[in-house]
């Protein structure tokens, strides 16, 4: 019907120089970087070929704490989040009134700046010399001794560091799970009630099932989403992170590639990344394959 | 007799399990919508209080008597505040300007015109989107600093234009527009990129206005690839700015200054959003990405 002219590249031209010099060749790239040996970066020259990147990034200790602090915040915050969202979901599809104000309200931190309101966290929960903060306040009423979250014990610090991820990723699941249960078809629900199904058996053999599809995307995206967590953390304990030992692998990535005096390690970072992509990529095989058994298209 | 005082009874307690379930819900909805607003009444409450009130205080006080704008006033004087503004202003506008220009075109294209190679370069771009920007920063750091591209606009903003998503989500809703009005046009001897600017730009508006929000959302909160490819703090945005006001002695001797710049930083997406709520959650509900 339309003759096919090669016009159309031109109009892709645009997207595809931005996406191949800033997307496909970086790509390309980084897996070159990671097997080059002492690059430098002055002469944008290498010593050789090898696995010594990896060996480096696997025996540094600010980043295996990187890695511990990464898997321990992906355990706690996703399975957290996840149910809460649900949970909150399901009270919102339940009420009749106020849905969409309720929706809207738990929206809001998805788009605020998590830098800028990360450091009200900071304030809230932090201890100094001349006050406890609120929230040490709020635990003395319970008769718990203050504690310094943001500079003190690392269970403190990853307790607040959890707190504060959650509190930024359920906008998104809550929205996504509420838009999920708006669309499941309510004559199952009321060929459950005529059959005099208790609410909790509705809940285990119609709605989870007719949502599993959106339950499976959430956990891959927030596994996927969880193990890139960096930003929260620079909110709360400043940009320092291996100082606080908070810092994750995203951060350790930026960390080496980012130097004051200029340059940086931009091969001992690109393995780093590399670990990352393939820790996250496992894990998503792992999910897809778990779903397999439970999640009913 | 009996048997209707037994409806009554049956119906009675089935009206108060209810009551009493709607209470519970409603109550723990609104614990969470507390948890949700508070850190934003917090920054609002601390950005008002003098820096000595603040500090006098042991237990902090959920309300104040003496509000003072001064810790604003302070904040865009003393501090840097608002050049970090302007700057983020400027990458702001210009990035999400060329995003909507490349996308638009690149989207028309695979909406609308056929060439050689289409299916197979569609399949490509959205393979693209499943790259992890962590992985492409690094490389895009030795690129933009071997050409002297660090601490500039251009630097900071190249490599923030493209979004394969967005592109994605245009050309779903460009292939939506019935074929005959091409046609038409074409009959009528329009060019193509009339076509594009009079017909289907105006048709698929609403679309646009959404990825336009969401990149103005995403520009104005960007922290990573700013904070590395900038060093210099006249160059820095809002996100990397508010963490060097932190570091800069504000951060645990002057909070109520501090606080006055979150609020600062904040108050423009909040009235985008409560402008436009509607639009950025269904734009997000089909198929954003974070968390």
């Amino acid at each position: 019907m339309e003759n096919k002219s090669w016009k159309g590249w031109l109009y892709l031209l645009p997207a595809i120089l931005f996406l191949g010099v800033f997307m496909v060749y970086p790509l390309i790239d980084v897996f070159v970087y990671s097997f080059e040996e002492g690059y430098d970066f002055v002469s944008q020259t290498a010593d050789g070929i090898g696995l010594y990147n990896y060996e480096y990034v696997l025996r540094d200790p600010y980043f295996m704490q990187a890695v511990q602090n990464t898997f321990i915040l992906v355990a706690i915050t996703v399975p957290a989040s996840t149910l809460l969202a649900l949970l909150i979901s399901l009270g919102l599809s339940s009420i009749p009134r106020l849905r969409e104000l309720f929706q809207t309200v738990y929206f809001l931190p998805y788009v605020t700046n998590t830098l800028a309101v990360g450091l009200v966290f900071m304030i809230l929960f932090d201890k100094t010399d001349s006050a406890p903060g609120l929230i040490n306040v709020i635990l003395g009423l319970f008769r718990v001794e203050p504690i310094d979250f943001i500079d003190g014990p690392y269970w403190a610090k990853m307790l607040v560091l959890c707190l504060y991820t959650v509190w930024v990723v359920l906008p998104f699941k809550i929205l996504v799970l509420t838009s999920a249960l708006a669309s499941v078809d309510e004559t199952y629900y009321k060929a459950a009630r005529v059959d005099g199904t208790s609410s909790w058996r509705i809940f285990r053999k119609v709605t989870l099932p007719m949502i599993s599809p959106t339950m499976f995307y959430l956990i891959i995206t927030g596994f996927i989403g969880a193990f890139k967590a960096y930003s929260d953390a620079v909110a709360l304990f400043g940009e320092d992170l291996n100082l606080a030992e908070m810092n994750t692998i995203v951060g350790y990535v930026y960390e080496v590639l980012y130097d004051e005096a200029g340059g940086g390690y931009p091969s001992f970072a690109s393995a780093a990344a590399i670990i990352l992509f393939v820790i996250v990529l496992t894990i998503t095989c792992i999910n897809l394959l778990v779903s397999r058994k439970h999640v009913h298209y | 007799m009996s048997k209707i005082m037994d409806f009554e009874r049956i119906e009675r307690r089935a009206k108060r399990t209810a009551l009493i379930r709607n209470i519970v819900v409603y109550g723990l909805l609104g614990v969470w919508a507390l948890v949700v607003l508070f850190p934003f009444y917090w920054m609002l409450l601390t950005s008002i209080k003098t820096q000595g009130s603040y500090a006098a205080e042991i237990v902090p006080q959920l309300f104040t008597t003496n509000p003072t704008m001064a810790n604003y006033l302070q904040i865009f004087t003393e501090a840097d505040l608002g050049r970090y503004f302007v700057n983020t202003f400027i990458f702001t506008v210009v990035t999400t300007i060329l995003m909507l220009a490349v996308t638009v075109l690149a989207a028309f294209a695979f909406a609308r015109l056929s060439f050689p190679g289409k299916d197979i370069a569609f399949l490509l771009f959205l393979a693209l989107m499943m790259i992890p920007s962590e992985l492409v920063v690094i490389t895009n750091f030795v690129t933009m600093k071997s050409a002297s591209l660090d601490n500039t606009f251009l630097g900071l903003i190249l490599p923030s234009v493209s979004s394969v998503f967005y592109i994605y989500l245009l050309k779903e809703n460009f292939a939506q527009i019935p074929d005959e009005l091409y046609y038409a046009a074409k009959v009528d001897a329009t060019s193509d990129l009339k076509y594009l600017g009079k017909v289907m730009i105006p048709i698929c508006r609403p679309t646009l206005v959404t990825i336009l929000i969401l990149k103005v959302i995403e520009c104005w909160n960007s922290y990573v690839w700013p904070r590395i490819i900038t060093d210099k703090p006249e160059m820095f945005l809002v996100s990397n700015g508010i963490q060097t006001i932190r570091e800069s002695g504000y951060g645990r001797d002057n909070i109520p200054a501090m606080m006055a710049a979150v609020v600062a930083v904040s108050i423009p997406l909040i009235l985008l959003f409560l402008i436009f709520h509607k639009k950025i959650m269904a734009g997000v509900a089909r198929g954003g990405t974070k968390g």
